[in-house]
This record gives structure tokens, C-alpha cells and sequence, in this order.
């Protein structure tokens, strides 16, 4: 292979990816552009998300819009001016003919499952990835998401690390039964799980409702967290966007779901029939409606949140770090001021609650560093 | 989550409502299988086609009733015991025999709410299997869906896959209107993951399970499956699909399938019921009527003749849809020129 040319393929954005559409070039080609660019939208049975140029270089198209290829497939390459088209257009033939052959082998292993294991007499299903001497990490979603939710990001942040995601009781693929609906139920529960998996320190990495379960297990148990990296935590202000919370509980269809999945982004085209239909599913199931009622009963009563864990952050003694889009629409960015010197805050322009499907590159490398120091 | 076949997904809703709910009953030729008699078998068979195996043995025979082979009565008996509270689900084994009990159907049934002034609940599910391609021969292999679709009162259910049938079972089952509830016999054994818990699905949504952006596709219960097969097919060919699963056929989504064809100007309706005054002469009349600008060409339907169903299995195959006859369509409908598919 030709040092000087990089070969741009197919991302893995989740799991079950298996393959993805090239839904429009950004760059022309042609054009010059350095690492971290986005290059192209990629839309995959469930959303559309940005890739990210890996080198510096001048792009060569090989894909064009609309085709649908495998992960792991050519789409372009990136090559300096010096490098003739004759170099390049045998790469690209060499390339093929070495992805066919790996295909044929069937070199791609089959993606990780979630499992449901019996935690203390509860059904959580759970998604264990990768494994080295760093301490874990557990992901914590929000209210009505499941371990989806980090489907950018898990695999990512399990590079020479053991990172835990599961579906909080009442969510997902887990049994209905919410207790009494509050952050500290469920950081009870993340516990019993840490217990179960033999994982004495964690860091918590945890979005939305999941950020104020993230702050309950950190007060509950603080000699459990290696640290805090939380993505537009709930816990932090009285403000919540009460039309996204009814809206979610009282939709059942996908004309009523989407407007209201709408709040959830800055780019609204990100919000498709599929992602739609996942959460329909998950709605549909006995039970799931009355639990994420019973959850928004005991944490949103009146319309505020009733938990104020500020005070966790302001006794100190955990690292923590929060990231928050400018855009968010379901909890002002402004609940992140007036937090301890010792947080680390990072706002994120152009984005809305879900940083971490919006921005995954930015936030894989962000927490990735984080939670290596 | 774990893989179940179209019949599990069925025993598992009527399962899990029973326990639910004590009112659920169920009744039918030959449910409880081999019970009756002097052969002294309780349970072998579990209905024709072993779909309501194990409920006698749950539920007992309070709750779980064979009947004698008279249409005419269980039907009319499950009317008026969902009239008078219970929720029966009725089984009509083959959907041609509906030809027995239409009146207890058509004029006593779907009557009963309307004619009392509201008053009046019919908490019914009939259960039955249709459609072609099982060697059952012109009195056992009909699609009848649309003869029910006709009759106002009814709500009729045409579930595609394993998932769907349980997730619109148990829908049906906590209607309290009366419901038909049609089974292709050919998909028993079709398998996908499905949950284990119970869940609904809403009558009246569509469901796309593709989208695309060429042309719409239309099909019904295990046409979805051909019509799915059809648009792999197609992709590779630089066609891309949406493909709708109306998944009732009453109350239908009109409003899915004017907004699909709005957006790739393009139909093909997949109907395995017979041509004349079907679900796509319905859904052609209403997308003529209120997209008729919005299309680019022609609507296209694939459909058996106007004949009864063949029993020779050449002659049935050639009778009905298939993938390579809904892919030509497609094309057709694309403005290709491609040969005719006898």
C-alpha cells in the first residue's frame, strides 16, 4: 500500500451497523481538508451522523451520494498533489480486491449482544464491552432512552477499557418495575449492578436524568466513582422542557412521536421513522408507560425537577466534567453555571440534548481524555 | 427478545391475555386438539395447525371451548357472550367457512354498537387463516380481508410478520369492537425476534418497513414479506422502495399511503385477494382521487387472476404474487419496458 494515500471507508456507527448509506458529500473532490473535517453525512437504519475526516489530504471520491455499502468499504481516499492517478486508481483496486477477500472470510466478527442478567431478582439488560486494567466506565441514559443511546460512543470509549452500558429499570429491554421513580432508586440499582459485575470504581458517564442518577450514586457511594462526565445532566436547575416529557409518555404513534423526538436535536433531520419506531416499540411494551409516568411523577412534579444535587458537585472530592449543547431544548445550558472552579464545563455550540449522537467524535475524544487522567 | 415463529407470537398473546384478563376466552373447532372423542388425547394438536396448543392444559375447559363443526352457533355464541361481557376470541379455522356464519358476523356483530346507540360492547376477535400457496385447494386457500374490509363495524387486522401478529393480537383482544383477525397459514413458521412481554400495536398506522425514494409499494400480510424481497432486489438495481404494511385493512392509514405516494410520485399495490373490488382497486381509487398529481405514471397492482385458488401446485404457484412478478411491476411502474410474467 502507498504510504502517502489514506483510504476512507465505511464507519461503524454503533453495533448493529452493518452497513450505511452515503447520504451526501460535504467536501467536493478535490478539495483539501485536515483531520476532523466533516467529510460526508453516513445515514444508517437508524440516524444520520457526520464522519469525520481521519488524515489531512486531498479527497478523492469513490463512492457517490445515495450508494449503500458494507462497513469497512471504500468511499474515498486522501492523497497529496504528488500522487499520480495512476497510483491512486490501483490502490483503490487493491483496496477492493482485499476487502472482497476479507468479506468472503467473513473476518468481521459478529457484534457484541446486549444480555439480560438477574441483578438482586431484576431483569436489566446490559451491553459489557472491551476490557483492559483502566478502571470501568458505566453509561447512564436518560428518561425513555436505553443503551442505544450511546451507540456512537460504547464502542469507542471501550478502546483497552471495560465500559459497561445498560437500560435503566423501566427502559429498554429491562423489567418495568421504577420503585418510586427517583435518581435514587436508580443509582441504587446501578450499584446492585456494579456489585454484580464485580466492578468495585467506575467512572459514570451519563446523560440527561441518567447525569442526576450518575449525581445520587456519586452521594450515595462516592468511594464507588472514579469520576463524573456528564452530558446535559438533569439535577443541576428546576427548568425541564415538560411538552418533551408528556409528549414522549402520551405519544403512540409515529405522526405524534417525531415532532416531539424533534426536541431532542439541533438538526431535526437527524430524527428518522426508524429511531421513531425503536422508541414506539419500546413504548409499546406493557408497562413501559406507566413507569416512565411513575419517573416523571417523582422527578418533574409541577412541571420543575424536584431533585436539586448541586451539593454533590460542591462537596468536591470527585473529578467531574460537563458537557452541555448551546442548543439543548429539553434543559437550558445555563443550568451549568455557577458550579465549583474544580468542574470542568465544556458548551458545545450548534447542538442540542444529545451531544453524544450529535457530536460523538467530539465527545468520544473529550470523555476519552478525561477519564485517562 | 428471543426468536419466536409466527404461531408462537400468536399462542403468546392469547397466553398472556388469558392471564391477564379472565374475561379472555376461547373458542373453536378443534382448539383444544384431539380433547373429546374416545381417543382420550387431551391437547395433541392444539388446533389445526397447533397454534392454541397448551391453553386447554393453562386454562381448562371453562376457558377454552371446543365446539362442534357449526359455524352458525360458536360464532353467534361468541357475539353474545362478548355482548354480555366476556372477551371471546372465536376461532374460524379456515376464513372460507365464514361463508357458515356471515349473518352472525356482518348483521348481528358489527351491528350490535351502532344499533343499540352506543350502548352495547362486542369485545370479539375471530381468529381465522387465509390465503394461498399450502396445497389447500379453491374452499381452504381464499383472502378474504377485503370482504370483511367491506362491512362497516368490523375492524380487520393483516399482520406480516411474527412481531406484528402478537403486537396486533393483543391489540385486538383489548378492542372492545369486533375484530378479524386473518393468519396466512403459509407463515406459522416464519421467525423473528419478538418480545417476550406483552405489547400493542395500534389499529389504523401503517407500517413502513423500507423507504425509499422512487416508489411506493403497498402490500398485505405475507405479501409484505415478497414485496420486502422484491425491493432487495431492486435496490441493487438502483431502484429504491418505500414498502408500506397497511397492517389493517380497516381502518386503513389513507393518510401514509397519500403521503408516501406524494413523496416518489410512484404506487404498486401487492394484493394476494382477488382483483376484482380488492384493497388495491380501494387504495388505486383513493390515491387517483386525492394524489392524482402527484403521480409520474400509472398505478401498477399485482394480483391473482379472477379465478378460485388452483390446487395443483404449478397452477397455484403461477396464481399467485410472487418476487419476480412484483419487481417487474416495479419496473413497469418505473416506465422500463420488460416482458410480460405469465
Amino acid at each position: 500500500m502507498n504510504a502517502s494515500i489514506t483510504p476512507i471507508t465505511m464507519p461503524k456507527f454503533g453495533l448493529a451497523m452493518t452497513e450505511g448509506k452515503l447520504a451526501g458529500w460535504m467536501v467536493r473532490p478535490g478539495s483539501r481538508v485536515k483531520a476532523g473535517d466533516d467529510l460526508a453525512d453516513i445515514e444508517t437504519s437508524k440516524i444520520t451522523n457526520a464522519y469525520e475526516s481521519p488524515a489531512a489530504g486531498i479527497l478523492r471520491q469513490v463512492a457517490s451520494d445515495g450508494e449503500t455499502l458494507p462497513v469497512g468499504a471504500l468511499i474515498g481516499v486522501l492523497a497529496e498533489d504528488d500522487v499520480s492517478d495512476a497510483d491512486i486508481d490501483a490502490f483503490i483496486a487493491r483496496f477492493a480486491a482485499e476487502f472482497a477477500t476479507d468479506e468472503a472470510d467473513g473476518q468481521e466478527a459478529a457484534p457484541a449482544e446486549p444480555t439480560v442478567i438477574d441483578v438482586k431478582g431484576r431483569a436489566l439488560r446490559v451491553l459489557d464491552l472491551g476490557h483492559g486494567d483502566a478502571p470501568p466506565i458505566l453509561l447512564i441514559h436518560g428518561f425513555g432512552g436505553d443503551l442505544t443511546n450511546w451507540m456512537f460512543n460504547h464502542a469507542a470509549l471501550a478502546d483497552g477499557r471495560r465500559v459497561v452500558a445498560f437500560d435503566l429499570p423501566g427502559h429498554g429491554g429491562s423489567a418495568k418495575d421504577v420503585g418510586d421513580g427517583s435518581p435514587a432508586f436508580f443509582a441504587g440499582v446501578a450499584i446492585d449492578l456494579l456489585d454484580h459485575l464485580g466492578i468495585g470504581k467506575a467512572h459514570l458517564v451519563a446523560h440527561s436524568l441518567g447525569g442526576a442518577v450518575a449525581l445520587a450514586l456519586a452521594w450515595q457511594a462516592p468511594d464507588r466513582v472514579a469520576s463524573l462526565a456528564l452530558i446535559a445532566p438533569a439535577g443541576l436547575g428546576p427548568e425541564i422542557n415538560m411538552d418533551f416529557i408528556n409528549g414522549f409518555i402520551t405519544a403512540d404513534r409515529q405522526k405524534t412521536i417525531q415532532p416531539v423526538l424533534g426536541y431532542l436535536v439541533h438538526d431535526k433531520s437527524l430524527i428518522g421513522r426508524k429511531m421513531a419506531d425503536d422508541i414506539l416499540r419500546y413504548k409499546r411494551l406493557d408497562g413501559a408507560v406507566s413507569a416512565l409516568m411513575q419517573i416523571a411523577a417523582t422527578c418533574f412534579p409541577d412541571g420543575r425537577q424536584a431533585d436539586d444535587l448541586r451539593p454533590v458537585l460542591e462537596r468536591g472530592g470527585i473529578r467531574a466534567l460537563i458537557l452541555w449543547g448551546e442548543d439543548d431544548e429539553i434543559l437550558p445550558v445555563r443550568q451549568s453555571g455557577g458550579l465549583p472552579p474544580a468542574v470542568t464545563i465544556d458548551i458545545l455550540p450548534g447542538v442540542g440534548h444529545m451531544p453524544q449522537m450529535e457530536r460523538a467524535a467530539d465527545i468520544n475524544r473529550t470523555i476519552g481524555t478525561f477519564v485517562a487522567q | 427478545m428471543s426468536k419466536k415463529s409466527f404461531r408462537q407470537a400468536i399462542n403468546e398473546a392469547l397466553r398472556q391475555e388469558m392471564r391477564r384478563d379472565p374475561r379472555v376466552i376461547v373458542m373453536g373447532e378443534d382448539v383444544a386438539g384431539g380433547h373429546g372423542g374416545t381417543s382420550g388425547t387431551v391437547d395433541a394438536w392444539g388446533g389445526v395447525l397447533g397454534v392454541t396448543k397448551g391453553l386447554l392444559t393453562e386454562f381448562g375447559e371453562d376457558r377454552v371451548l371446543d365446539t362442534p363443526i357449526t359455524e352458525a352457533s360458536y360464532i353467534g355464541a361468541a357475539a353474545g357472550a362478548a355482548a354480555t361481557g366476556l372477551r371471546p376470541v372465536a376461532e374460524l379455522m379456515f376464513v372460507d367457512f365464514v361463508g357458515c356464519c356471515l349473518d352472525q358476523i356482518m348483521n348481528q356483530a358489527a351491528k350490535f354498537r351502532y344499533m343499540f346507540g352506543g350502548k352495547a360492547r362486542t369485545p370479539l376477535v375471530i381468529r381465522a387463516m387465509f390465503g394461498a400457496g399450502f396445497n389447500a385447494a379453491a374452499q381452504h386457500s381464499q383472502a378474504l380481508y377485503p370482504l370483511f374490509t367491506h362491512i362497516p363495524g368490523l375492524k380487520v387486522v393483516v399482520p406480516s410478520s411474527p412481531y406484528e401478529a402478537k403486537g396486533l393480537l393483543i391489540e385486538a383482544i383489548r378492542d372492545d369492537d369486533p375484530v378479524i383477525f386473518l393468519e396466512h397459514k403459509v407463515m406459522y413458521d416464519d421467525e423473528e425476534e419478538v418480545p417476550d412481554e406483552a405489547y400493542t400495536i395500534p389499529f389504523g398506522e401503517a407500517n413502513l418497513t423500507r423507504e425509499g425514494d422512487d416508489l411506493t409499494i403497498v402490500a398485505f400480510g405475507r405479501m409484505v414479506k415478497l414485496a420486502n424481497e422484491a425491493a432487495d432486489r431492486l435496490e441493487r438495481q438502483g431502484i429504491s422502495c418505500t414498502v408500506i404494511d397497511p397492517r389493517t385493512t380497516s381502518p386503513l392509514d389513507t393518510d401514509t399511503i397519500l403521503d408516501c405516494v406524494a413523496d416518489t410520485g410512484r404506487l404498486v399495490i401487492v394484493d394476494e385477494s382477488s382483483p376484482r373490488c380488492n384493497m388495491a382497486a380501494d387504495i388505486s381509487a383513493l390515491v387517483a382521487e386525492y394524489a392524482f398529481d402527484a403521480l409520474k405514471g400509472p398505478i401498477r397492482r399485482v394480483m391473482p387472476p379472477h379465478t378460485p385458488v388452483p390446487f395443483a401446485s404449478v397452477l397455484e404457484n403461477l396464481y399467485l404474487p410472487s418476487v419476480e412478478k412484483i419487481e417487474a411491476a416495479v419496473k413497469a411502474a418505473m416506465g422500463h419496458r420488460v416482458p410480460e410474467i405469465a
